[in-house]
């Protein structure tokens, strides 16, 4: 390898010739080739709150994940709570774009994103809570996933081509996040006293607000399936599910947390509104 | 095996001479030392010094631009920032897993990163203050990265050389997005061009000290250049990291904070002002703007996360157990 010219010799040894993209190629663009038109059978009014609804629980639950960077427990930890992160961002982003093409409004994800105010936001309470220890944040992570994953897999073969795409990609990446949760459940569930007695406590407080999901729709046996066959390898018991609490995140009603996330979320956004990132 | 047994008593007077020739000829004809080869103690020694401080300024160096990932002002900069932040703990990963291949341990580098034995590159002790600093930091902080690395591609020690050639792709591209976000600035507002060129202003110094101290005053320098663990010069990186950089800070349509910035015609290279040499040695000694709150945000994770990692500890000695007990049973 020559190292007279830096930026020469990264590209040396590469034969594709794009040392640039390094180990970045290769991504598949979920959407190749996918009409954006929208079926004559389908509403678009529905279609769009689907949309928003599920954007806004992964972009919400993205940003808690964010904010784990730098903080957790270990260094393998940092990079795989980033690569949950980042998936739900892109989860975001596609969702969010097929909002604005079905809305009417024509806005782009960045609208979504930072500006509108937590009463417009259609997450669910659960993705807002402030991340607690580790083990809250894991059993959350495994309610949240569960249930998305259940949902995705249906609507992989929803009637918006769009939509179903999106679906079918997300698929391969909650298998994982949901693999992820249940493994660190069972190693504090079944660790030491001090990490059962953290999850049992953070799956406790998770519980409250699983009805929530739901409502919105309804994978109740597949995600208690999960919590009951976790839970069991974990040695935890399992709280019952509450009926939901009056108030929903998807009719906009959320807990105090949403609106100081969106706070920091949108800072820089807004304070420069003319601006191009 | 019994190479790596002679080599780590420190014995130098009973090591067998045709081991140490070995040594010396592999880093002669420019082969690589791997981890079963003997070694001298005190190559082995600076290269775990190298190594650990490389590692912890990947993970130090997470903090000043994490910082920004929740705020990122837009859905493309989030994404771009929190997986360049990841990289750097994958960094992180790649290089304590060269030192332990050197018989070093994890978790005592750690240990004596947040008891400050252990030093981390001074750059990371300094705040990020605006968005921009996201973008010049991937400019100067990664090029500068850059300049100090490519070589260490070629560094005598495989697992390191190795490691380094992954990084360097991946702070490439860092770089390239760093230059990209600030491209795109410069053609927005007249804020977004004042916020570039005030990061500018404040990381431009910080950055010429990366290279380290003048090389008339680097204690372990010649030694390190003897053995091949280093391969150029603090001065004549520092300069090469200047000459490359002028001509994008041009395009980019910035200034320098440098009033003895100028083409050299004779030499055919710039001459820059000096650093602050005080100041370096302020920031490495412990004394820079961000020292205390940098090694503080560690430890606290580190001691937070005690109880994760001896679950998972209890948790996979208790699965041996069982598969032990169910063996026999």
């Amino acid at each position: 390898m020559s190292d007279d010219h830096v930026y020469l010799s990264l590209a040396e040894g590469h034969e594709d010739g794009d040392a640039r993209w390094a180990f970045g190629t290769g991504f598949e663009d979920p959407l190749y080739g996918v009409s954006t038109a929208v079926p004559e059978d389908v509403d678009p009014a529905d279609l769009a709150a689907c949309c928003l609804a599920l954007g806004d629980d992964a972009l919400v639950t993205a940003q808690r994940l964010a904010e784990w960077t730098t903080r957790a427990p270990e260094l393998e930890e940092e990079v795989a709570l980033a690569n949950i992160g980042l998936d739900l961002l892109g989860q975001a982003r596609l969702l969010y774009a097929r909002c604005g093409q079905v809305d009417g409004t024509g806005r782009g994800e960045d609208a979504y994103a930072y500006f509108r105010d937590a009463d417009d936001f259609r997450s669910v309470r659960l993705a807002e809570l402030p991340n607690g220890d580790f083990a809250f944040s894991m059993a959350r992570l495994l309610v949240l996933s569960a249930w998305r994953l259940a949902h995705f897999e249906r609507l992989a073969a929803s009637r918006d081509p769009v939509l179903a795409a999106v679906a079918a990609k997300g698929v391969k990446e909650l298998t994982y996040h949901r693999q992820y949760a249940a493994e660190w459940v069972v190693r504090l569930g079944d660790g030491t006293a001090e990490s059962h007695r953290r999850m049992q406590a953070g799956l406790d407080r998770v519980m409250p607000y699983v009805g929530e999901l739901f409502a919105a729709y309804d994978a109740a046996e597949a995600v208690l399936a999960v919590l009951r066959q976790v839970g069991e390898a974990a040695t935890l018991s399992l709280p019952a599910v509450p009926e939901a609490a009056a108030g929903s995140g998807r009719e906009g009603e959320h807990t105090e947390h949403l609106a100081v996330l969106l706070a920091d979320l949108q800072s820089v956004a807004r304070a420069h509104p003319e601006a191009t990132w | 095996m019994s190479a790596l047994q002679t080599g780590s008593t420190t014995a130098a007077d009973g090591t067998p001479p045709d081991l140490a020739r070995r040594f010396d000829d592999t880093i002669a004809r420019d082969q690589r030392i791997e981890p079963r080869d003997w070694m001298p103690e005190g190559y082995r020694r600076t290269l775990i010094r190298q190594v650990a401080q490389h590692a912890h300024s990947e993970i130090i160096g997470m903090q000043p631009e994490g910082e920004w990932i929740t705020r990122a002002p837009s859905l493309r900069r989030k994404a771009i920032l929190f997986a360049k932040v990841q990289d750097e703990a994958g960094h992180g990963l790649y290089l304590y897993s060269a030192a332990e291949t050197l018989g070093a341990d994890r978790a005592d580098l750690t240990e004596r990163l947040i008891e400050g034995r252990q030093k981390y590159s001074s750059i990371f002790n300094y705040p990020t203050v605006s968005f921009a600093d996201v973008g010049v930091i991937g400019w100067f902080v990664d090029g500068a990265a850059i300049c100090n690395q490519v070589p260490l591609c070629r560094s005598s020690y495989g697992p390191y050389a190795r490691a380094m050639v992954r990084i360097c792709k991946e702070e490439s591209f860092h770089q390239r997005q760093g230059y990209e976000l600030l491209m795109t600035m410069m053609r927005g507002t007249d804020a977004q061009r004042e916020m570039v060129q005030d990061a500018v202003n404040r990381w431009w110094w910080p950055s010429l000290m990366m290279f380290g101290p003048p090389d008339d005053s680097s204690p372990n320098s010649a030694q390190s250049m003897a053995w091949k663990i280093k391969r150029h010069s603090n001065d004549e990186l520092r300069r090469r990291f200047v000459d490359m950089t002028v001509p994008q800070a041009e395009k980019l349509g910035v200034t320098l904070p440098d009033p003895e910035l100028r083409w050299n015609e004779e030499l055919g290279r710039h001459d820059f002002g000096t650093p602050d040499w005080d100041e370096l040695m302020r920031v490495i000694k412990g004394d820079g703007p961000c020292n205390a709150e940098r090694i503080e945000r560690r430890r606290t994770a580190h001691e937070e996360g005690a109880w994760v990692r001896e679950a998972a500890a209890a948790h996979a000695a208790k699965q041996a157990d069982r598969k032990k007990n169910g063996a026999v049973a």
